[in-house]
């Protein structure tokens, strides 16, 4: 049962079959699969039952009994909630590129030329986790002052704060997935027959990397998509602010519940494809 | 490939080993970083030593970390993220380590860690919601629990909803990292289980363990948007109280109090994440 | 070496080049006032006549408000009359922001065009940030008593109430006293506009139990102990009392403005509001002018429509949403009033006590330290 562990290094392992008692791998193995779907099915169902709840929440009808789509309806109807969700869909695509600008060739460079540095990059990397987002949001405001003033009113400027708060969630996504493989050797065996660093970075590691590159962009997008904080105290209105108004007008009202659930299944099933597109390619080289 | 080749016989001239220009590639990096994260840490961190009206420095404000009121809020926001990142933590290894012993392209996995990466994320307004939706007070559809409003057990069984999925997350390779073979030799020597656990697996494990246990309790400290949109008006944590000093408007409302608070914050968890960092070290050894 | 250079500069690049795609498609302007002098004029005939006032207003055709939520004091109404009157578009940011979000909203935008023009605040952000006003006198202001305003205009009392005690009648019969609440039928049913630390509505609430309890202006500690008694019998809700709670029963008793209070009579038809006898405690808001707000017309024509006394003008339109408008007294003599809708504020029988600005901060400060403790 030899695996290739996917981890940093990647070697594969030897297959060792040293003569054990069968009977006892059989009662462990048996024992091991009770016990794993003993906490599947626990846990699956504290996850699932809020989920549900909002579900069927988003789905009352006027009597308590009743089941209708009114408040799925009343996404695309409210101006407002279409405008906050599309206004957080471009400023997470718009993050997650900027993230892989500013941190793939950073990283790679890095990794080839200026070893010295890594332990600065990293640590400036994993640092927003250490400097709240209510932290930073106090320091951030006379930023925006000044971006308000001089590169408009609206919220896709949130990109350049969600940026860094990505940071750490793409730092390391990327850091395993550069570790796997030797940029080294890949590097100078392309340079030394002729390609410049663009084709370099964007033909040959990147390629290498995809799997990476997808966590990347999935950990940023899901980011910027549940971010409350820095929007509002920074008087931005996207989804979850609008969401937060919205609940403060109206209890428990359908259109929240329903949108919310749109959100989660959405970045949900999204992961769940891209789990599946990234590892498609692991056969070959 | 250090040295370039330098100009025969003038020792003078020729450096052992020239400077190199390549960290200037790191610049472009380096200047986002530092506008967009060093720099508003340090007007919060000079904020708060500076005085009200706001010209010169002082140290007075600090007192107001030393406050009762302020002490309270500490407290409570260490109880709160101590309480539900060891919960998290313990509930989460567990499910990090049934996840791990299967098929490891098997949809089970790969629904449970797309499930994790959504819900890590979740935390915030959309959560508060959805438990409000199933067992709060008023519209609970599950259940009217009355304890919904109370500190901790409400607001920490929703904080523990996104502290368990962080955890299989950041948990999940340590546990991957536990070799099959070791396993199998435990038994072949007639280990039993407990044993295995108890003196290969344990104490592989426990660094890592550590140091996710910290990461959650850093990760609960700084969590704002699950607590406001909890919708309690009592302000229990400090992250409330950084926003009720900016947007406080009866005359409370303090800037400096704002940042020394956030001062306070910074310095508990960069102290969390230090000793996570040294955690990290350490098990990156074994599963290497 | 060039390739660490291009590397940088196309690391460099590429995000700028975003960002300028992304301003590219913003709508901002530099938002410097336009209204040809009337950043700078303190009253309608020191710019030119009420007449000027409105072409420059029309002309500029925008307003920016701010923390006007359509159920307080009428505000809905208010606001859609003056878009219709004048043809001028009000732009309602935040309805649920706090006086101090509307200060920090200022002081963040600006120098855009989505600065707030004119503000609505509570007396101790108004006490605290003159120096974002600009000084404005109203036509009618010498129908504002002069303890209501600033001398040189920089802000003008313009509407308010009393603390009262809203409650549903079917649920709990008729209250005639603060201290009834802490009977056993009110389990989780009390709530407050808010966190007193931060909301003056809740902070008036817990004075004005304060006082009902024999506490002093000068000293909260009474009024915190009787919620700190109400939490303990299990009867203190911590939810936001708002429109939403009220109609869903999560608040049956609220302690809100009475004009506030008033409002739920719409969803709950046996909603009753009482002013404890011993416990009058009056509060007014008070309107101010944006020293750099991005309309300045406007912002001047919207304090005339608000102090018109006028049959459809801003004072009997807040007197419609059950508060008392500043100018009230002198409507009254002058019989400009909406006598009918006067008819309808609840009935005071004591005199009613105001809140100084340092009794405020003093009880601000008390709570501070001590109300987080107390309703633990």
């Amino acid at each position: 049962m030899a695996e290739v562990t996917p981890l940093a290094g990647g070697t594969a392992l030897l297959e060792e079959t040293p003569a054990r008692p069968r009977r006892m791998q059989t009662r462990r193995r048996r024992r091991l699969n009770l016990f794993r779907y003993v906490v599947f099915v626990a846990f699956g169902l504290f996850f699932v039952l809020p989920i549900y709840a909002m579900v069927r929440f988003s789905l009352q009808g006027v009597k308590p009994g009743e089941y209708s789509l009114k408040a799925w309806r009343q996404i695309a109807s409210s101006p407002d909630l279409v405008g906050a969700i599309e206004i957080t869909l471009e400023l997470a695509i718009i993050t997650c590129v900027v993230v892989l600008l500013l941190l793939v060739p950073t990283m790679i460079w890095v990794r080839l030329r200026v070893q010295w540095i890594s332990r600065t990059v990293e640590f400036l990397c994993l640092l927003p986790l250490t400097i709240p987002a209510i932290v930073l949001v106090v320091g951030l405001a006379p930023v925006y002052r000044t971006i308000r003033q001089h590169a408009g009113l609206s919220a896709l400027q949130l990109f350049w704060a969600y940026a860094i708060l990505a940071l750490p969630y793409a730092y390391r996504a990327l850091a395993a997935g550069l570790d796997a493989i030797d940029i080294k050797t890949l590097s100078e065996a392309a340079r030394s027959l002729g390609a410049n660093w663009l084709t370099v970075m964007w033909r040959i590691i990147a390629p290498n990397i995809r799997q990476a590159l997808l966590n990347a962009t999935l950990l940023t997008g899901a980011l910027v998509l549940g971010e409350f904080t820095i929007a509002s105290l920074l008087l931005y209105t996207n989804l979850q602010v609008e969401l937060y108004n919205i609940s403060r007008a109206t209890l428990n009202a359908g259109v929240l519940f329903a949108t919310s659930a749109a959100a989660l299944i959405f970045t949900f099933v999204l992961l769940l494809i891209l789990s599946f597109a990234g590892r498609r390619r692991r056969g070959r080289g | 490939m250090a040295a370039a080749a330098t100009t025969v016989g003038d020792r003078s001239a020729r450096a052992v080993r020239r400077p190199s220009l390549a960290w200037t590639g790191t610049l472009p990096f380096l200047c986002y970083v530092g506008i967009f994260l060093l720099l508003p840490t340090g007007i919060v961190l000079w904020g708060a030593i500076s005085k009200p009206t706001g010209h010169g420095l002082t140290l007075s404000n600090l007192k107001l970390l030393g406050s009762s009121a302020a002490r309270g809020f500490f407290l409570n926001s260490v109880e709160l993220s101590a309480i539900t990142a060891l919960v998290g933590a313990l509930l989460g290894a567990v499910l990090a380590y049934a996840v791990a012993s299967g098929n490891p392209n098997g949809v089970v996995r790969r629904i449970f860690l797309a499930g994790s990466g959504v819900l890590a994320q979740f935390g915030g307004v959309t959560l508060a919601f959805a438990f409000n939706a199933a067992i709060g007070p008023s519209g609970g559809f599950l259940t009217h629990a009355t304890w919904y409003y109370d500190f901790p057990q409400g607001i920490g069984l929703i904080y523990i909803y996104f502290q368990i999925p962080l955890m299989v997350l950041v948990f999940l390779p340590a546990v991957d990292g536990l070799k099959v073979q070791w396993r199998e030799a435990t038994e072949n020597l007639g280990g039993s289980t407990l044993q295995f656990w108890r003196h290969v697996g344990g104490p592989l494990l426990a660094p890592a363990f550590l140091g996710c246990t910290l990461l959650l309790f850093a990760n609960a400290l700084s969590a704002y948007a699950t607590i406001v949109a909890w919708e309690n008006q009592i302000s229990y944590v400090v992250t409330q109280q950084i926003s009720v000093a900016m947007t406080s408007e009866v005359g409370l409302s303090s800037a400096n109090e704002a940042q020394v608070l956030a001062l306070g914050m910074v310095v508990v968890v960069a102290l969390v994440m230090t000793a996570y960092a040294l955690l990290q070290r350490r098990t990156a050894r074994w599963l290497r | 070496m060039r390739s660490p250079h291009r590397f940088a500069i196309i690391a460099l690049a590429a995000p700028a080049a975003l960002a300028l795609l992304v301003t590219g498609c913003s709508t901002g302007s530099s938002g410097s006032p336009s209204g040809k002098g009337w950043e700078s004029a303190a009253s309608a005939s020191a710019g030119g006549g009420m007449s000027k006032l409105v072409d420059a207003a029309k002309k500029e055709g925008r307003l920016n408000v701010i923390a006007l939520p359509p159920t307080w004091a009428n505000y809905g109404t208010i606001i859609s009359d003056f878009q219709k009157k004048y043809g001028i578009k009000v732009n309602s940011a935040n309805p649920n922001g706090s006086s101090q979000d509307e200060v920090n909203a200022v002081k963040q935008e600006n120098g855009t065009a989505a600065a707030p023009d004119v503000l609505d605040v509570g007396m101790a952000v108004a006490l605290a940030n003159t120096s974002l006003f600009a000084p404005y006198k109203v036509s009618a202001w010498n129908d504002i008593p002069t303890s209501q305003k600033e001398p040189t205009g920089l802000w003008y009392q313009d509407y308010g109430g009393y603390m009262a005690i809203g409650y549903d009648s079917a649920k709990f019969g008729t209250i005639t006293s603060v201290s009834q609440l802490l009977g056993k039928k009110f389990k989780s049913a009390v709530a407050l506009n808010g966190n007193p630390t931060q909301a003056n509505a809740a902070l008036n609430g817990v004075m004005m139990a304060n006082l009902a309890v024999g506490g002093t202006l000068d000293d909260i500690s009474k009024g915190v102990n009787f919620f700190h008694q109400l939490k303990k019998a299990g009867n203190f809700s911590p939810v936001q009392a708002t429109t939403a709670t009220v109609k869903a029963g999560t608040t049956p008793v609220v302690f809100d403005w009475d004009y506030l209070n008033a409002t739920h009579g719409a969803d709950v038809p046996s909603w009753k509001v009482f002013v404890p006898s011993n416990a009058v405690l009056g509060g007014y808001y008070a309107q101010a002018i944006n020293k750099e707000a991005p309309h300045p017309a406007a912002a001047r024509l919207w304090e005339e429509f608000l102090y018109s006394q006028a049959s459809d003008g801003g004072q009997n339109l807040w007197l419609a949403g059950g508060a008392r408008p500043v100018e009230m007294t002198a409507m009254t003599t002058n019989k400009s009033i909406d006598s009918a809708a006067a008819a309808k504020l609840p009935a005071v029988t004591a005199t009613p006590q105001f809140m100084s600005g340092p009794q405020s901060t003093k009880a601000a400060t008390y709570l501070a330290t001590n109300w987080a403790q107390a309703v633990k």
